[in-house]
């Protein structure tokens, strides 16, 4: 297990390594053409001292290496630079923000994790049924949809017409600041199901040929042959094997989820990591922008990194397997 | 009595694209989807023959008094928007848009995806390691955050929004077709080649390839979906296409603020875009079953 565990950890370098090579480039002064003082700053005119500055900070008159070796030194101390429009460091902007994106992104992990899973266990169970077909054709649907139609879609129905109908006796909030008088949870219940929609359809996908899959293995008839329940087969034997796919599925999006929907908290006014992404790509603020995407690769890093782990703690066959491929 | 019809003894030989086409056809779903973009992609090609004079011109500002937000009509079938456009006929100009993006941008990507994986699941060793260490990098990032970051970089523009996503599409596409061509490389028929003294290149062209793209059929149809759906989120943020390009995801992103005053803003332009992705997703489903191709879900 702790070679499996090393071996993992080391993976990880080299693909840390190509991310910042990325985003050095693509962030980094004088990489590309124009003024490089002026990719860190935007269109803001600035004096001639803060600009001596930036260039002393960023080594701006060093060779490219040493940029590059800078950039990162920089990284691993947590130094993500300051955002122009606040003049406050991005690291702090973005530790204000996290706790609303986890709420958001825990609220729809439940929702994907238990429609997900019943969609797709009932579709297995009925295969080629009538439900089937059209459970199967829904998941079609709801990876077609924009994400952030569905929630324009749903402000306007629960949040408005909703409301007309019933003269003001049901409706749910749009946004976190238009209606206080709702609890706490109740605000998350749209976007919740705004940021699962997609990943739900995936769960249930999943869920289905796996549960068929598992239905179709040999244990499960010796199961049967042995006299249980069709229900004691399905939820014991099949189910419980049909999972692990599944977990890892939502282990990994719940690593995208947390890292900011930038969709769905831009189109519910969401105060979290997405949204300030979304508002920093608009003021051309892009120390925000570049900093919020490295913080996201490492936190997404770092989850994949638990969910494989945990894996392989609970499934020997990953840890003996060799690599991953 | 006889026990088998004569006519199906000798049936006619077919090709497995024949026989795919055939599987196909039967395919309510995946023929609806296919109906569907045929459907589109005639109404924008003609666009300029008929919408404008019927319905005006997706670009022309009107200011008369009734004229912006006015709520579907039979003259304005979808409504009008804030400048006074007709809604309508932007949404049919933004189909444009949104198919030349989608077809661009899985272009690169294929272009890209199919040299490096083709290298990467022939020759192995080495070249593999490079290349799908680097699609590692590619895929630790999250995909709208990294073709905001580029776009930020190159600049929001149309063609910048192709570009950017043709670029992050080929790890995935060098990521299947890799996997097919190892498992075609096996064959006996590429050792016979071999034998025989063909090249490399001949070997590749002649006799893998045509039997490892089965899945990138299947993959890049659906990309073209995926890409219509990036492109709109991406306009939306203000990161794609800008006005007054009429765009999808532009449009929404204009409905935001008038959502509730004038929902035919969003409905329509959404309506678009689901159901164009959808059609793409459902070919690329009928696809993989006629093909008979094997994917992870």
């Amino acid at each position: 297990m702790l070679r499996y565990a090393v071996r993992r950890i080391l993976q990880m370098i080299p693909v840390f390594i190509g991310v910042t090579i990325i985003l050095f480039v693509l962030r980094a002064p004088g990489v590309l053409p124009g003024d490089p003082v002026r990719m860190i700053t935007g269109e803001r005119a600035i004096p001639e001292s803060l600009r001596e500055q930036i260039i002393e900070k960023h080594a701006l008159d060093q060779p490219l290496h040493m940029q590059y070796v800078i950039y990162v030194r920089n990284l691993l101390q947590g130094d993500l630079g300051e955002s122009y429009q606040r003049g406050r460091p991005v690291v702090d902007i973005f530790a204000e923000k996290f706790p609303n994106t986890l709420r958001l992104a825990v609220a729809a992990i439940i929702v994907e994790i238990v429609l997900g899973l019943t969609a797709g266990i009932v579709s297995a169970i009925r295969q080629y049924s009538f439900l089937d077909v059209l459970l199967t054709l829904s998941t079609s649907v709801l990876v077609s949809v924009p994400v952030f139609w569905l929630g324009m879609l749903f402000q306007i129905f629960f949040g408005i017409r909703l409301k007309e109908w019933t003269n003001d006796a049901f409706y749910l909030p749009i946004s976190q600041m238009s209606s206080a008088q709702f609890p706490d949870w109740v605000h998350l219940i749209l976007p919740a199901i705004t940021l699962a929609s997609v990943s739900t359809a995936y769960v249930a996908r999943i869920m289905r040929s796996q549960m068929l899959e598992a239905m179709g293995q040999d244990y499960i008839r010796t199961a049967e042959a042995k006299g249980l329940k069709r229900r004691t087969v399905v939820y014991r034997h099949a189910l419980k094997n049909a999972m692990i796919p599944v977990v890892t599925f939502v282990g990994i999006d719940f690593g995208v989820m947390m890292s900011g929907a930038i969709l769905t908290e831009t189109v519910f006014s969401w105060p979290g990591v997405g949204r300030e992404i979304f508002l920093a790509v608009g003021q051309r603020d892009w120390p925000i922008v570049m900093g919020g995407v490295i913080i996201i690769v490492v936190i997404i890093m770092i989850i994949n990194l638990i969910v494989d782990l945990s894996y392989a703690l609970l499934d020997p066959r990953i840890r003996y397997g060799g690599g991953a491929e | 009595m006889t026990l088998r019809d004569p006519g199906n003894v000798t049936a006619p030989s077919r090709t497995l694209w024949g026989d795919a086409w055939r599987r196909l056809r039967k395919n309510k779903f995946a023929i609806a989807g296919l109906v569907w973009i045929v459907f589109i992609v005639a109404m924008t090609l003609s666009a300029d023959l008929w919408v404008p004079a019927t319905f005006g011109d997706p670009l022309a500002i009107n200011t008369a008094p009734g004229a912006s937000l006015a709520p579907p009509s039979l003259e304005h079938p979808f409504g009008t928007d804030k400048l006074g456009r007709d809604v309508f006929s932007r949404v049919v100009y933004g189909a444009r848009v949104s198919l030349t993006v989608g077809v661009l941008a899985v272009s690169i990507s294929l272009a890209i995806g199919l040299l490096l994986g083709s290298l990467s699941g022939y020759y192995g060793k080495f070249i593999d390691t490079i290349v799908m260490r680097s699609a590692d990098v590619f895929f630790a990032f999250p995909y709208i955050l990294f073709a905001i970051a580029l776009i930020a970089v190159l600049g929001p523009s149309y063609r910048n929004v192709f570009i950017a996503i043709g670029i992050l599409g080929w790890p995935s596409i060098a990521r299947v077709f890799r996997s097919s061509i190892l498992s075609v490389k096996e064959n006996e028929y590429v050792d016979a080649a071999r034998a025989m003294g063909a090249s490399d290149l001949r070997i590749m062209v002649r006799h893998i390839m045509p039997n490892a793209i089965a899945p990138i059929i299947v993959y890049g149809t659906m990309s073209v979906g995926g890409a219509i759906i990036t492109e709109a989120a991406l306009s939306f943020l203000g990161m794609g296409v800008q006005p007054p390009t009429p765009s999808w995801g532009l449009m929404l992103s204009d409905a935001k603020s008038l959502m509730f005053a004038a929902p035919w803003l969003t409905i329509w332009p959404g309506f678009a875009i689901l159901t164009t992705v959808l059609s793409f997703v459902l070919m690329g489903d009928g696809l993989r079953d006629a093909l008979d191709v094997k994917m992870k879900d």
